[in-house]
């Protein structure tokens, strides 16, 4: 086994848990809610993407910047009419309000386009690899990587330099005292949730042109993304990188020993943090 | 001119009654004080009309437009702001931070930037960075304050902004108040040092258990008035 | 100044709920008599409603009481089953025997899984106890001697042999698939008066008073004393060896095991969430109706693939936003009658309260 090899092809899947993270990340850190249903948006997107490629004859990338805005809309939709409805003290009812919205979205994609597995073709760009001495990479994990840095460093920048981001935090913090300024925590929540959306339409852009998907992915792309967030410390956008390349190692290294045991690699990683470091290794300080 | 008035403003929680038709008038530039024991509904009184309550449409008047459903985003881009009971800072925030975003919701020109907010507070620039909880409880007050300044209000509500702080902090902040007075502001301050409101208010009102008891200008009222208004009994002097 | 002090008692009992005891003991005898009455489809069906019911109150005990709400019970359903599976096939247990050992190995299992998702919270715990399920499922996966990925069935003459087979043979004169039938009908129909019955009873007990009030306000229940994380853990174990045995018994009537199958997310975790959100959360009452229901729902979209599942979320996302205490929750606000009463009301003194609505109970 190529060592060197396989630890690449580890941290740059972890760009892409990176980006189903994110997402997630922001979503919680504003409002407290974890959608259940992330991982099922994400696969959404990834229809979407896929409808207008193949329907528009458009490039994948086209789409995404097309898809882009829909999802944003459907985010602020979803959490404006839906989601806002259920934030409050009780933690059951955005769990299984989330939940059932999985349960729904995966149903309505199976009616919609049969179980059948799919691709986003990115033409030569999928194979396309460069030289890095001893290693190749290829050029659309490489990009994944670095557009999940991208992703963060903007979306840090949105929430520590903007008055938007002030608002974001001001309003996680305490959405009665938010409403005294002038802030309505529903159109901030509903911002956040579309925000989040945008980023969730890049990732599946990343997950369409790289490996098959179908209407049931959905669950299994929640739990990396969570696992992710675990890893890396809830409240940090970089430890959810930190995360999320961690537990793409994990998995490169269990997949090189035994193609069988990829995910559970990842799973026994995410136990073992757990384990030693149960807020994660990068944690927030405040909570 | 009259401002900002309540007319038989009611408001519960629950089943519990907790403000009983109350009637408060503020004139323009004005500054009146509530004062009244713990439980006696001032800050009731100031949630509803922050926007914080709820309340029925014409209870609450501002330049004669009925307020008084409005959510606390509508009040403040009228021009109400409110320092909130325990200052309720954002932790997440700069003290810096916490300025900005007083004008988050109403973005109007005015004598108050962050420049001026930090002439009237001096040690707030010097710590402008520093995370808002870190600060005292003076300073925090100090940003509570300027806080809501930055909205450029015509009606400041202040919300019990002495609890919990040292007396000579106390007078130190309410020293500022003749430079917000000058701009023209109408202040409703909830206090319970009675001292430091007859002190800074034209007006005072006084409540108990929901109602007001007593209300007149600050100079004509005696302490026996205010002592039976605040508490429901004589005074007697203990011998 | 002397004053009569009055006498109070607590009370529990409700005047609809002597009634539904008598007539609830008149129904369980017709239970027991229904192998010899229906049809042995609808035996199964009877066997599907029940079996789905333990899960359900399980489910709603962990959620509802304790306030654990997994999304990971599938971990014991499945690793129950495959203990019932590894016991007879390896060890030649008989099946029933095998379904207790199943039950104390969930326990077993309950054990480092409590460990390790007890350190999350809220969300975090559900999204927990699910990778959990999922890595029990993996490994099992591995297992050769029992399928590997693809799984395996049971030999036919385990179930045919089963204890209490011959003798049905023998009394009743029943061929071997109907008796086999009828004994996993039988314990499934046990199961569940064993199960309601546990859970009524600790919700009467003081353990329960304890549970509740960890349920309403942590924090709260701590400063008086209950020892919250003891009580939750005794809850997931007790609910993890339930749904062991439970698993086990589901398996040893269908005979045919494999790792999708059983560590299925969508028939032993979402199903069982919508039966207890639509019937209602947090009371007895509710996973009861839920169950009625979903059998009703199953029947009438049965030929319509993933719309049957459409609907059940829609309905479940409907119910939690109009209907937080489902549709139990609904009628017992209006009608306030209670079948297992174990709300606690004070009678006796000056005061004599009357029921009032309040969180289950």
């Amino acid at each position: 086994m190529n060592w060197l090899d396989t630890i690449l092809q580890g941290v740059l899947l972890g760009g892409l848990y990176a980006l189903f993270a994110a997402g997630l990340s922001l979503v919680f850190g504003i409002m407290r809610l974890v959608n259940l249903a992330h991982g099922d948006l994400i696969v959404l997107a990834a229809f979407l993407i896929l409808v207008l490629v193949t329907a528009l004859g458009l490039n994948p990338f086209v789409a995404a910047v097309i898809a882009a805005p829909l999802m944003f809309a459907i985010g602020w939709a979803l959490q404006y009419l839906l989601l806002n409805r259920t934030l409050g003290k009780d933690i059951l009812p955005p769990l299984l309000v989330t939940f059932g919205l999985s349960i729904v979205i995966q149903n309505g994609l199976l009616e919609s386009f049969s179980a059948d597995s799919r691709r986003v073709f990115a033409g030569s760009l999928e194979s396309a690899s460069i030289n890095l001495g001893p290693v190749n990479a290829g050029i659309m994990p490489l990009m994944t990587f670095f557009l999940a840095i991208a992703v963060i460093v903007c979306l840090n920048q949105l929430i520590y330099r903007t008055s938007v981001g002030r608002a974001f935090r001001a309003t996680s913090d305490d959405p009665v005292t938010a409403g005294l300024m002038g802030i309505r925590p529903q159109r901030i929540f509903a911002l956040a949730t579309g925000l989040a959306m945008v980023v969730v339409t890049i990732a599946a852009l990343y997950l369409g042109t790289r490996a098959n998907f179908d209407p049931t992915s959905g669950p299994s792309r929640l739990i990396y993304a969570f696992e992710a967030v675990i890893i890396g410390g809830l409240g940090s956008l970089w430890g959810t990188l930190a995360g999320g390349i961690i537990l793409g190692v994990a998995q490169t290294i269990g997949a090189a020993i035994n193609p069988e045991w990829q995910i559970l690699a990842g799973h026994l990683a995410f136990l073992g943090v757990l384990l030693f470091k149960p807020r994660g290794l990068f944690p927030r300080a405040v909570d | 001119m009259t401002l900002l008035e309540t007319k038989g403003l009611t408001a519960s929680y629950g089943d519990f009654q907790a403000l009983f038709g109350v009637d408060i008038t503020v004139g323009a530039g004005e500054t009146i004080a509530i004062i009244g024991a713990n439980g006696a509904g001032k800050t009731t009184l100031m949630r509803s009309i922050s926007g914080v309550l709820a309340n029925s449409a014409a209870s609450i008047l501002y330049r004669n437009e009925p307020i008084g459903a409005l959510p606390a985003p509508d009040i403040l881009a009228r021009g109400i702001a409110m320092v909130p009971e325990g200052r309720k800072l954002f932790p997440s925030l700069t003290v810096e931070e916490n300025l900005l975003i007083g004008n988050y919701g109403r973005k109007v020109d005015g004598p108050w930037t962050l420049e001026s907010i930090f002439a009237l507070f001096p040690i707030l620039e010097e710590r402008r960075n520093n995370p808002a909880t870190a600060l005292s409880g003076g300073q925090q007050q100090m940003v509570a304050i300027g806080r809501a300044l930055m909205s450029n209000p015509e009606v400041l509500l202040c919300d019990e902004i002495s609890l919990g702080l040292a007396p000579v902090v106390v007078r130190g902040i309410y020293a500022t108040f003749p430079r917000i007075r000058e701009t023209g502001a109408s202040i409703v301050i909830v206090e319970q040092d009675i001292a430091q409101a007859l002190k800074v208010a034209d007006c005072v009102y006084c409540m108990m258990e929901g109602r007001v008891t007593l209300t007149g200008r600050s100079s004509d009222l005696s302490r026996d008035d205010i002592h039976k208004a605040y508490f429901g009994t004589e005074h007697h002097e203990l011998a | 100044m002397t004053m009569a002090i009055p006498s109070f008692t607590v009370e529990t009992r409700t005047r609809a709920s002597t009634l539904s005891a008598a007539a609830v003991i008149a129904l369980l005898l017709l239970a027991f008599a229904a192998p010899f009455i229906v049809s042995r489809g609808v035996i199964q069906e009877l066997f599907f409603i029940l079996t789905m019911l333990v899960l359900a109150q399980n489910w709603n005990l962990l959620a509802g009481y304790a306030g654990l709400i997994s999304v990971g019970q599938q971990a014991f359903v499945g690793f129950g089953a495959y203990t019932m599976f590894g016991a007879v096939i390896l060890f030649g247990v008989d099946p029933v025997v095998a379904i207790l050992i199943a039950g104390l190995f969930s326990i077993a299992l309950a054990f480092p899984t409590a460990f390790f998702t007890f350190r999350l919270y809220g969300p975090y715990f559900a999204i927990g106890t699910w990778v959990v399920a999922e890595v029990v499922r993996l490994l099992l996966a591995q297992w050769k001697a029992l399928g590997g990925g693809t799984g395996t069935s049971l030999p036919r003459d385990a179930t045919r042999d089963m204890v209490g087979v011959d003798m049905m043979r023998d009394v009743f004169g029943m061929k071997a698939s109907q008796a086999s039938d009828a004994l996993t009908y039988w314990l499934a129909l046990i199961l569940v008066v064993a199960t309601i019955g546990f859970i009524y009873g600790l919700l009467r007990s003081k353990q329960g008073l304890g549970l509740a009030a960890v349920r309403d306000n942590e924090q709260a229940a701590r400063a008086v004393g209950v020892d919250a994380r003891r009580m939750k853990t005794l809850v997931y174990l007790a609910t993890a060896f339930i749904t062991g045995i439970c698993g086990a018994l589901i398996y040893v009537q269908k005979a045919r095991i494999s790792p999708d199958a059983a560590f299925s997310v969508t028939d032993w975790t979402a199903y069982v969430i919508f039966i207890v959100v639509i019937g209602g959360i947090g009371t007895i009452e509710g996973p009861i109706l839920g169950v009625i229901i979903f059998f009703l729902l199953q029947n009438l979209l049965a030929d319509y693939g993933s719309w049957y599942l459409l609907v059940l979320g829609l309905l479940g996302i409907a119910i939690m936003l109009f209907a937080p205490r489902g549709l139990w929750g609904l009628f017992s606000d209006r009608t306030g009658i209670q079948l297992f009463p174990v709300r606690r009301v004070l009678k006796g003194g000056p005061l004599n309260l009357t029921h009032k609505g309040g969180p289950h109970g």
